[in-house]
């Protein structure tokens, strides 16, 4: 066995030709829809918005009525990595749920 | 309490099953667990947790109409053309989220066949008569899970597309083919209502 160094090894460092930051987004909230569907029945689609979302029974059953009647609603607001959690959620639920760009 | 669901004191649910209720639950979830598969990841690397946990799902929605409602495009407008940035999201989306979404699918059915066996092997004794279902808090959520995504499988095998469809179906006379999967879908949509209700009591 040679001598054992003890200086610190050079590491290579990869370089980072690319910018860190992808094209900067236009600072515009999400929103996580959720569409109306013959299939879930509206006492459930109440219980999901109580049960994931925390709103009072008023306000989830209000949001249920707007998804049945106006064929959908907006049921949050934020950046677009918590409107893809909130839509993986709704879609776990078994609810018909997009995100798109609040225009 | 034959056919829906009572909340149980301290949280959970109840219902009382016969052995053909049983069964027919039973076999209803087997099915729904074939149709979901083992995904995507489960292929070559299933005994690797670490590979599987770094495999990407797909990325285009599956063909199958029920799989389709099951595991929806996160991005677009339902009934709408998708322009080609959505199709990129949603195919994005996809890849990072469709396996952990049949995993819980997965998961939400097979609780479903373990309390329905639980129950079958624990009340032997009981010949002929119903064996009471008790669901704790988790359970229900999962018979939830499982409930739904077994109504939504079977709306999409009737081509329910909108609320009339249901009433036309409804009415069906006693010899068209479709009517046995009709009454399993109203009665499941009852056990659904019933167990919402027991939850939010």
């Amino acid at each position: 066995m040679g001598s054992v160094s003890v200086a610190p090894v050079e590491i290579e460092r990869p370089e980072t030709g690319e910018s860190p930051f992808a094209v900067a987004e236009p600072d515009v909230p999400w929103v996580t829809l959720v569409h109306n569907d013959p299939v879930n029945l509206m006492s459930y689609v109440t219980y999901v918005f109580q049960a994931y979302f925390g709103y009072p029974k008023d306000k989830a059953h209000r949001l249920m009525l707007d998804v049945h009647h106006k064929g959908r609603a907006t049921v949050s607001s934020g950046s677009r990595e918590e409107m893809e959690r909130d839509v993986q959620a709704m879609h776990g639920y078994g609810l018909w749920a997009t995100l798109s760009q609040d225009r | 309490m034959a056919g829906h669901f009572e909340p149980l004191p301290g949280g959970g649910a109840a219902v009382a099953l016969d052995e053909v209720e049983i069964s027919i639950l039973r076999s209803l979830a087997v099915q729904l667990l074939e149709l979901i598969g083992p995904g995507e990841a489960q292929g070559a690397d299933a005994a690797d947790p670490l590979a599987r946990l770094f495999a990407e799902g797909p990325s285009e929605p599956p063909a199958d109409p029920a799989l389709a409602r099951l595991f929806p495009d996160a991005y677009g407008t339902p009934g709408a053309e998708q322009d080609r940035q959505e199709r990129a999201h949603a195919a994005e989306f996809r890849r990072y989220t469709e396996n952990d979404l049949r995993e819980r699918k997965r998961e939400d059915a097979l609780g479903m066949v373990r309390s329905l066996d639980a129950l079958s092997a624990g009340d032997s004794g009981a010949a002929g008569g119903d064996a009471v279902l008790r669901l704790a808090p988790d359970g229900c959520r999962q018979w939830l899970g499982a409930l739904n995504d077994l109504r939504l499988t079977i709306g999409a095998r009737l081509e329910i597309t909108d609320e009339d469809d249901g009433e036309t179906l409804f009415r069906l006379p006693d010899e068209d083919p479709r009517k046995p999967m009709v009454m399993a879908y109203l009665w499941l949509g009852g056990l659904q209502e019933t167990l919402v209700e027991a939850l939010m009591a």
